[in-house]
């Protein structure tokens, strides 16, 4: 069964689509940063209970970011035609 | 099913339920013509060719403003991904070493002192658990001996004993922490230091565990 012909989004599309993901990654890395500091500072007190579940939900938001950035190269490089 | 091309001229169905409206627009398909993009929306090259036919670089480094604000857009977030990664890698090395420190086990029983070597309101260094390790044993009373690592928690600068103020100095920024317990008291330092867990066996004093705290 073909998929449905898709007329790619125009630079203007793109351009509101890159700032949106913008704002959801910087939430993210910010996340990231408050977590490893937070991570680290346990780390060295002795806590070591922090660091697995850090590590699962730093590398979930790695994801996160890398398929939105994969996703946005991916409509891109979509034929114009 | 029949898989041959649909010719684009042949009447459609306006039936919004009926098969093969997806991706149609109104009543014609989408790609029954060709994109027709404002001239905003495209770059027009100096050679006048296609933006699929020019060199990289000149998709890279655009010559219109529009285009512009979304490349520059686009490689932020490629920069802000390739962060996301670099904390990643830090809670990986985090794990890592947590990994070590748990196979290292618990450290070895070693001889600090004896007492008659510390006076009353004295200290000596040694190195525990490994030679990276300062710590100081500190006399508080006749029988009362604590023992911490010596490297400040705020950023390692060496802490200096002072008894008659019943404090552990770092001279760096001024931090100071308990002599008894090695709760910080004041400056920048958050964490308390690493305590040295002592035992005693008749007149020496020896280095029995570490023990890291948060509060």
């Amino acid at each position: 069964m073909s998929r449905p012909a898709r007329r790619p989004f125009s630079r203007d599309q793109r351009t509101i689509i890159v700032n949106g993901m913008l704002v959801f990654v910087l939430i993210v890395v910010i996340l990231q940063l408050w977590l490893l500091t937070a991570t680290m500072n346990a780390w060295l007190g002795g806590d070591d209970s922090i660091v697995w579940p850090g590590l699962a939900v730093s590398a979930g938001g790695l994801a996160l970011n890398a398929g939105l950035f994969i996703y946005l190269r991916r409509i891109e490089r979509a034929p114009s035609s | 099913m029949q898989n041959s091309p649909r010719d684009p001229r042949a009447p459609l169905d306006p039936a919004i339920a009926s098969p093969g409206r997806e991706g149609l627009t109104g009543t014609a398909p989408a790609s029954l013509y060709a994109p027709s993009f404002e001239r905003e929306q495209t770059t027009i090259a100096p050679d006048f060719a296609p933006a699929e036919a020019q060199p990289a670089w000149r998709q890279d480094f655009p010559i219109d403003w529009p285009q512009d604000l979304y490349v520059e857009r686009r490689d932020f977030l490629k920069f802000m991904v390739l962060t996301s990664a670099a904390f990643t890698a830090g809670q990986l090395w985090i794990a890592a070493q947590n990994w070590y420190r748990r196979a290292s086990g618990q450290p070895p029983l070693v001889r600090v002192a004896a007492m008659d070597d510390v006076p009353v309101g004295g200290s000596v260094t040694f190195t525990y658990p490994d030679e990276h390790d300062p710590c100081l044993l500190v006399r508080l009373t006749e029988n009362d001996f604590v023992a911490f690592n010596q490297k400040c928690t705020h950023l390692s600068c060496a802490v200096l004993p002072r008894p008659a103020e019943g404090q552990f100095f770092c001279p760096c920024h001024d931090g100071r922490f308990d002599i008894r317990t090695g709760v910080p008291i004041a400056g920048p330092p958050k964490r308390p230091l690493t305590r040295v867990v002592l035992e005693r066996r008749g007149r020496d004093i020896y280095a029995a565990g570490v023990e890291e705290r948060t509060t």
